[in-house]
């Protein structure tokens, strides 16, 4: 489905190469970051708008390093800013597209406040939240992400901190989109990217996302080839969310929490699964499926849009309101202002 | 009009109302400035609010003031010291007693000073009865009861309707400078459009207090300030933050850049906060963010994305700034950062003012960091200077602080409309589409580089934190290439000194002694200078707005000076500024922390003291 808004759409047929930056990419080889790179410069041709109205916005860390490897518009912000940057860039012109590349550290730690606001004012913004669990631009400390006892080079006794769950402090700040990837599923995240593109108001992409040197294999339980069919959900609007290496398992709610079913056994039909609906109003259903992990009663993680439901943008209000204003306040221009209310002449 | 013809002609007056905080003295020292200003003085005012939203009823914490200052002869401040006070209860009193001049007027409702008021008010004995107030002309009328009989028979609720008691002494005063009532009739039917029954019986009320005054003669010597010679034109009355926004909605306009606004209440700076966001009908974009450091971030994105950004806050908000001014100096974007100044350091003295930012202002950021500095000094000023920063800022592609402080945020003056053509144009250099030639960090002979706006096809780049390769706009940690970059930022900076007006000096170009000072100060300097040279001395004074870079002729005008004295609110700033920017001249310095204005006197004392020291 195109998208619909009101940024202009290119007037010819984009490619890879149109995004591709003539600047060296310094990141680690092996460093999924790669990856995501790669999906952008995939995708962007496929939303299909001009190059010149895609603009990213970046904080501090590895992942921010990203506006130098797309040829977009682009800032690299400061340390934890990067959704106040861009805040003001989609406000003061809702024609753009707007994408943030941020951390964990950078969106959960430092800039914790911003990133909590951005999503509560639901401005048509895309976040890609590249979830690393750890602080890898300045070597290996922990993350607000890292799990709790992990040993790193500012916890040599184990952290004792418990760390944040990205969906539940998303859907938490109201959010309206919070989607899921891992760099291990590159079509999967270009078609996470296309519905964040498409989803109007603020769209959180979390991507796990492994860091080669200070937290290898951090996602391991998760993405490892072994393990990932039974530990993975795809989640698809209007589908059962069905998972494992023999499409058996299924999530059925069981009037209190959600659980693994196995089709046919115990009598569990296919028509007794849950089917996802991503648009969804009610955050219940898709905070459980946010919450599922391995370690919760054996729970696949939910991979893919879990949340995408349409509530009115920031940036539009700002616009109606402004349009309003225009249309029916008496002050038209400066003169009007500065001759209004008490004057008198000498 | 009064047939009485005793009466003093004064070249200016100073009035204060002072009441508890629900007596409706900002609304009765309004109502004196408007009619005066109708009356053709020139004027300045200054609120004074108690710091607490609801202090307890009548104390001290609780109360509330409204100083106007209206001339005959031009006027810089909101006045030192009052020719009369309008006290409503014993607190108010007790707190301003200090700002009456001897033999001031002193206007109280003797109803209200009992027992329990006075000693609430931390008085020992009644002063209206214990000889304390001797030294003054006391006025001192049942107000209450008054107001009571004025209105009794024609209010249904009486009690609602005895909150017009500061019109009854607004009619005292009106009668006390001879005013004309038609004007106070005009100005509360203005006031209260909608409520009609509402103004009827304030412009009783006010009648009455008039009435009584002029019956039973309570003045015997009137005052009378004739109208003062100032410039043909059509005048409004405004404050210092209302012109700064207008200010920078003015630049908006005339550039043709969309206005953006990121910004978190703080005080003093909160109503320009508020008042920009009255203008969406002029395209204000006005966004409220969650903090400072994202007010500033966004007002960042906005202007990368072309608009005329601004953020604006007080000290302790600036700090929080800091980081992201150096983002914006090494982005080089446009970038208006208003800063209302306030007792510091850190919460300091909210609601007072000072001049302690200015360090702040030039140097509180790591590594090289210059941005244009600016300073306000008059509420009218804040218009022009607001508007200037917001041309510089854009024109050179650098962040500019406009420093004002809570004093001349908060006062009043009176503001000649200027007309939007008449106003100096603003020319952005703003990047052409598909422009061949275009580089991110190509200058020109300003060292300017050029405003890419995202959208534009043909200009796709990238700035950011990280150090920029020279025209290029690659990242780059090449040794001569930051050095080169950093001292590019630095003559940028350097170079609007060819643009902006040369310092002028008020006096003659050459004495004994060169008063200077900057900002929010100018006011008080000027009349004590005036009164100086009055005197048949030998001093000048040159009060600096544009603070970074100096004015070109700033040593021209120091070196015709025997002595150079520096006058500021902080323990000393600018003078140290000045010491290291042109160390060939001596500096004397006068500094007062106090979180109060400059009283003429003060400053007079001490320009004679330095003129006697051989």
């Amino acid at each position: 489905m195109a998208i619909q808004n009101t940024i202009d759409r290119a007037n010819e047929e984009l490619s890879r190469q149109d995004f591709v930056s003539d600047q060296m990419v310094k990141w680690c080889p092996g460093c999924g970051n790669h990856s995501i790179l790669s999906a952008v410069s995939k995708v962007f041709p496929e939303i299909g708008y001009k190059k010149e109205n895609f603009c990213f916005v970046s904080g501090i860390g590895c992942s921010s390093r990203f506006p130098y490897y797309v040829n977009t518009y682009g800032v690299h912000g400061i340390h934890g800013r990067a959704n106040a940057i861009a805040s003001g860039v989609k406000l003061a012109n809702p024609h753009l597209s707007v994408w943030i590349v941020t951390g964990d550290g950078d969106s959960m730690a430092i800039g914790g406040n911003h990133f909590i606001h951005i999503v509560r004012r639901n401005i048509d913004v895309n976040i890609m939240l590249f979830n690393n669990q750890i602080y890898g631009l300045t070597k290996g400390q922990y993350s607000p992400t890292t799990p709790m006892g992990s040993i790193t080079k500012s916890s040599p006794q184990g952290t004792i901190e418990h760390p944040f769950n990205t969906a539940n402090l998303v859907l938490g700040a109201q959010g309206t989109f919070f989607a899921r990837a891992v760099d291990t599923r590159p079509s999967l995240m270009t078609d996470i990217m296309y519905e964040a593109a498409k989803h109007d108001g603020t769209s959180v992409v979390e991507i796990l996302q492994n860091c080669v040197i200070f937290a290898d294999k951090a996602h391991e339980s998760i993405t490892g080839k072994d393990v990932k069919d039974d530990v993975q959900l795809i989640l698809k609007h209007g589908e059962p969310m069905i998972f494992g290496k023999n499409r058996d398992k299924g999530i059925i709610f069981n009037g209190r929490e959600l659980e693994v079913a196995t089709i046919g056994e115990n009598g569990v039909t296919l028509d007794k699964i849950l089917v996802h609906d991503q648009y969804q109003k009610d955050p219940g259903l898709h905070r459980m499926i946010a919450r599922m992990a391995p370690n919760r009663g054996g729970m696949p993680v939910a991979l893919g849009v879990i949340r995408s439901a349409a509530y009115p943008t920031y940036d539009d209000m700002v616009e109606d309101q402004i349009a309003y204003a225009k249309e029916n306040g008496k002050i038209k221009n400066m003169d009007d202002l500065l001759n209004s209310g008490d004057t008198w002449e000498l | 009009m009064t047939n009485n013809k005793n009466f003093v002609e004064l070249e200016d007056a100073v009035v204060k109302f002072v009441g508890d905080s629900g007596d409706g003295m900002q609304l009765t020292g309004t109502l004196f400035s408007d009619t005066a200003a109708l009356m053709g003085n020139d004027l300045a005012t200054f609120p004074d609010y108690p710091a607490e939203i609801r202090a307890p009823h009548n104390t001290i914490a609780g109360v509330s003031g409204f100083q106007s200052h209206i001339g005959k002869r031009h006027i810089h401040t909101s006045g030192d010291a009052c020719h009369v006070l309008v006290a409503m209860n014993p607190a108010s009193l007790k707190a301003n007693l200090k700002w009456c001049r001897p033999n001031a007027v002193i206007i109280v409702d003797g109803d209200i000073f009992d027992e329990k008021g006075c000693e609430k008010a931390g008085y020992q004995t009644n002063p209206l009865t214990d000889g304390s107030l001797n030294s003054y002309k006391l006025v001192n009328l049942p107000i209450s009861s008054l107001t009571k009989s004025a209105i009794e028979d024609s209010v249904s609720d009486l009690k609602t309707g005895m909150k017009s008691k500061n019109m009854y002494c607004l009619g005292l005063v009106y009668n006390l400078f001879m005013m004309n009532l038609d004007i106070a009739g005009h100005l509360l039917k203005k006031r209260f459009k909608k409520k009609a029954e509402v103004a009827e019986m304030n412009i009783m009320v006010v009648k009455a207090g008039y009435e009584y005054a002029e019956k039973n003669n309570i003045f015997e010597t009137k005052f009378k300030v004739g109208a003062a010679a100032l410039e043909k034109g059509k005048y409004r009355n405004i404050t210092g933050n209302v012109a700064t926004a207008w200010g920078l909605l003015a630049a908006s306009e005339k550039s043709g850049r969309p206005f953006f606004l990121g910004s978190y209440p703080i005080t003093p700076a909160t109503e320009i906060l508020m008042e920009l966001a009255q203008h969406k009908s002029l395209g204000a974009k006005v966004f409220q963010a969650e903090d400072e450091i994202a007010g500033i971030c966004s007002a960042i994105g906005a202007s990368y994305t072309g608009s005329l950004a601004c953020t604006t806050t007080s000290g302790p908000g600036l700090s929080l700034k800091s980081e992201a001014i150096g983002l914006a100096v090494m982005t080089e974007l446009p970038l208006v950062i208003v800063n209302v100044q306030r007792g510091g350091p850190s919460t300091g003295l909210p609601t007072k003012s000072e001049q302690s930012d200015l360090y702040q202002a030039l140097y509180g950021r790591n590594g090289e960091c210059p941005v244009i500095v600016i300073a306000a000094s008059t509420p009218a000023n804040c218009f022009y200077y607001a508007y200037m920063a917001a041309k510089y800022s854009m024109e050179h592609m650098t962040p500019c602080i406009l420093l004002t402080d809570g004093y001349i945020g908060f006062g009043s003056q009176i503001f000649k409309i200027p007309k939007m053509a008449d106003m100096p144009p603003i020319t952005p250099p703003i990047a052409k589409e598909n422009d061949p030639d275009y580089k991110p960090y190509k200058r020109d002979e300003k060292l300017v580089r050029k405003w890419a706006i995202p959208g534009t096809e043909g200009l796709r780049h990238r700035v950011g934190g990280l150090e920029k390769e020279d025209i290029t706009g690659n990242v780059s940690t090449n040794p001569l290439n930051h050095q080169k970059m950093s001292e590019y930022r630095r003559d940028k900076v350097n170079k609007v000194a060819d643009f902006i007006p040369l310092q002028e000096v008020y006096g003659e170009e050459s004495g004994d002694l060169l008063v200077v000072s900057w900002g929010g100060t100018e006011g008080a300097v000027r009349s004590s200078v005036k009164r100086m040279i009055d005197e048949g001395k030998k001093v000048s004074h040159a009060h600096f707005n544009y603070i970074m870079p100096l004015p070109k002729n700033t040593a021209d005008i120091f070196r015709k000076f025997k002595k150079i004295l520096v006058c500021e609110l902080n323990l000393g700033q600018f003078v140290n500024y000045l010491r290291s920017s042109l160390p060939e001249f001596k500096y004397q310095q006068f500094n007062k922390i106090q979180g109060l204005p400059f009283l003429v006197a003060e400053l007079k004392e001490k320009y004679y003291e330095i003129l006697e020291d051989k």
